[in-house]
């Protein structure tokens, strides 16, 4: 069976981002990019998968701009099979994402598309569901755990509010990774140098058929508000008086 | 942006290095033990066979990328002394070594089921003074009988194989004095006990530096590396390498320690405010790092001239001049910022402060790089 996977090009989580003077957005020039994390955790479930015999190929996808390339060439040299770019100059928003996923699915037809459940850049964390309605699959988001059955079916642990639930869900459905359904590995040197000699294709969402102008606008990005300096209070009963009447949090 | 070869490279050994964490090599460095586990992984993981031709095993790449692994090894805190030697000293093997020896060796070793990291050169009376070295291997038959005494070789006890380089042909009874030593590849393990004593030498790093005594030690006449009396060739070809090498290390630990320092300095509050505001504290940090940045160009350089089959003879050792002088210097910043604590083991910054010195000596130590750049590239009159 066929497993498609996300590796969305983002800043990498190391980088102290800068907003720009102007709100519009993030400052990209010269910032190292990376795969998203959650989506590495999503390779490394399909890798593993097909290391346990489980999955015959891993297909890793990206959409944007050609630069995207590195963040395939990187899953590729973790263990996917051969790589898709959808190469594109346009803002991609989830919406525009999924229907991306959507013309993919019925091209590969694949039996798991595994997405990271969220991208730390616009942490929307809404992609996988939406594919999963457009494309009228089973999801299973959050996961933590992803179990293949012999009857087309997996079993998905899922991390909700909660605890942990455990579905099951009839293939082909979209899975979403959570933070603890795996450790990602490194890419062992052999693996770097084969990953070069894998295929790619590359697409543009006309080729896909699919609309990709951007639904949502951003009217502003500013960084997070700094944190005010504390104060010492002299006594209990001035941090009691403080804590009712001024932070109001006890009554 | 480096290409993305290199920055996966970068990026996989990074990730590998983050397994072993700076208390690891801490416990290492106390009980002077060997860091197994971490050779073995970086060994399998093909990060140690850069420079082997993939026909035999290896990944088949240049010094360029060799480089990346090593200063990365030592950015992460570890001390890439254990492991370095693997990665060239095959290549004597590789450039010196029969058919026979290439195909019998060199895919054990990209595999890493043979460990071929000692080079035996060194000997009490004669360091840096190659050519006058004593031990000498005399043919018997279809053997060699060696006897003799290095010092300073690393990491012996931790290596299947050696190679060692001897006397076959008395200084006197040849024209030229680099003529008349031949290269040996060495079964450590099967010398060991018969021939060969091998004793520790207690020193200031976590080095596994050992003392060797040969007496009466038969080796098979087909182990001779090259050709007979060609030895010294064989050895030095391996000198750039190796140099370029040692300098990608200090840049790593340049890096280290300006990571650290400017992370203290922005971190540590003293008189209600990070002491990195102070330029007194700060410039030392920025000096530092314009220093190693600029040694590392030098170190691409000699990479590039490597890579390209250039003579580099002199970029090498210029690269590892300034390199070693960098990553000396950041360390020093990088303790007179920590202050007190830079004292205290476990902020790991006394043991990289230790290990990052042995570069201003070894392999080759800054006056005799000085002796070369005055000699050959400034064409003034020799110095020794």
């Amino acid at each position: 069976m066929k497993v498609l996977v996300t590796a969305k090009r983002v800043v990498d989580y190391n980088v102290s981002i800068r907003v720009l003077s102007d709100n519009s957005g993030v400052d990209l020039n010269n910032v190292k990019m990376s795969v998203n994390p959650f989506d590495e955790i999503a390779i490394e479930e399909a890798v593993r998968l097909k290391e346990a015999g489980k999955v015959e190929e891993v297909i890793v996808v990206s959409i944007g701009t050609s630069a995207c390339g590195e963040q395939i060439r990187t899953a590729l040299a973790l263990g996917a099979d051969r790589g898709i770019l959808v190469e594109t100059e346009e803002d991609m928003q989830p919406l525009a994402i999924a229907k991306v996923f959507k013309a993919l699915i019925e091209k590969e037809q694949p039996k798991m598309v595994i997405l990271g459940k969220q991208a730390i850049d616009g942490d929307n964390g809404q992609t996988g569901q939406m594919v999963a309605a457009l494309s009228g699959l089973a999801q299973a988001t959050f996961a933590s755990e992803v179990v293949v059955n012999d009857d087309d079916t997996a079993t998905v642990t899922r991390e909700v509010d909660g605890g942990l639930e455990v579905i099951s869900v009839k293939l082909p459905a979209i899975i979403t990774t959570d933070l603890r359904l795996n450790e990602p590995r490194y890419a062992s040197l052999p693996n770097i140098m084969k990953a070069k000699k894998k295929p790619v294709d590359t697409y543009s969402p006309e080729d896909l058929g699919v609309d990709v102008t951007p639904r949502v606008k951003t009217l502003k990005v500013t960084p997070p508000a700094e944190r005010a300096a504390g104060i010492i209070v002299e006594t209990v009963e001035e941090l009691v008086d403080k804590l009712k009447n001024e932070a109001k949090v006890i009554s | 942006m480096e290409n993305q070869d290199i920055e996966e490279i970068r990026q996989a050994v990074r990730q590998l290095c983050s397994n072993y964490s700076e208390d690891y090599w801490l416990g290492l460095d106390r009980t002077g033990g060997y860091p197994t586990d971490f050779v073995k992984e970086l060994t399998t993981s093909g990060f140690l066979t850069v420079l082997i031709p993939e026909e035999y095993g290896g990944a088949g790449l240049g010094l360029r990328e060799a480089c990346v692994v090593m200063e990365e090894v030592c950015r992460s805190g570890a001390h890439a002394g254990a492991c370095h030697a693997q990665m060239y000293v095959m290549g004597s093997v590789l450039r010196h070594g029969s058919d026979y020896q290439k195909k019998t060796y060199l895919p054990k070793i990209a595999a890493g089921e043979l460990r071929l990291q000692s080079f035996g050169v060194t000997e009490p009376t004669t360091g840096t003074d190659t050519t006058s070295l004593k031990t000498v291997a005399k043919k018997e038959g279809d053997e060699y009988v060696i006897n003799g005494q290095k010092v300073w070789i690393s990491r012996i006890e931790h290596s299947d194989l050696m190679v060692l380089l001897a006397r076959t042909t008395p200084q006197s009874e040849v024209s030229k004095k680099t003529d008349g030593l031949s290269a040996f590849l060495i079964d450590v393990q099967a010398a060991n006990g018969n021939g060969l004593t091998i004793q520790p030498i207690e020193s200031m790093i976590n080095h596994h530096s050992c003392e060797l005594f040969f007496d009466d030690l038969r080796i098979p006449a087909d182990n001779l590396l090259g050709e007979e009396g060609k030895g010294f060739r064989v050895i030095l070809d391996g000198m750039n390498a190796e140099r370029i090498l040692i300098a990608a290390e200090c840049i790593g630990d340049g890096r280290y320690f300006v990571d650290k320092a400017s992370a203290y300095a922005t971190n540590r509050i003293v008189f209600k405010r990070p002491i990195g505001q102070n330029q007194g504290v700060q410039f030392p940090i920025a000096r530092s790092y314009t220093q190693v940045e600029a040694a590392a160009l030098m170190v691409d350089k000699a990479v590039d001239l490597f890579d390209a089959g250039e003579p580099c003879g002199a970029e090498a050792n210029i690269a590892k001049l300034l390199a070693s002088e960098a990553s000396w210097q950041a360390g020093d910043v990088c303790m007179q910022t920590h202050g007190g604590f830079a004292f205290a083991k476990e902020y790991h910054i006394e043991r990289k402060f230790r290990e990052t010195r042995l570069y201003q000596i070894a392999p080759i130590s800054t006056n005799l790089i000085l002796s070369f750049v005055g000699e050959h590239v400034l064409k003034m009159p020799r110095s020794y």
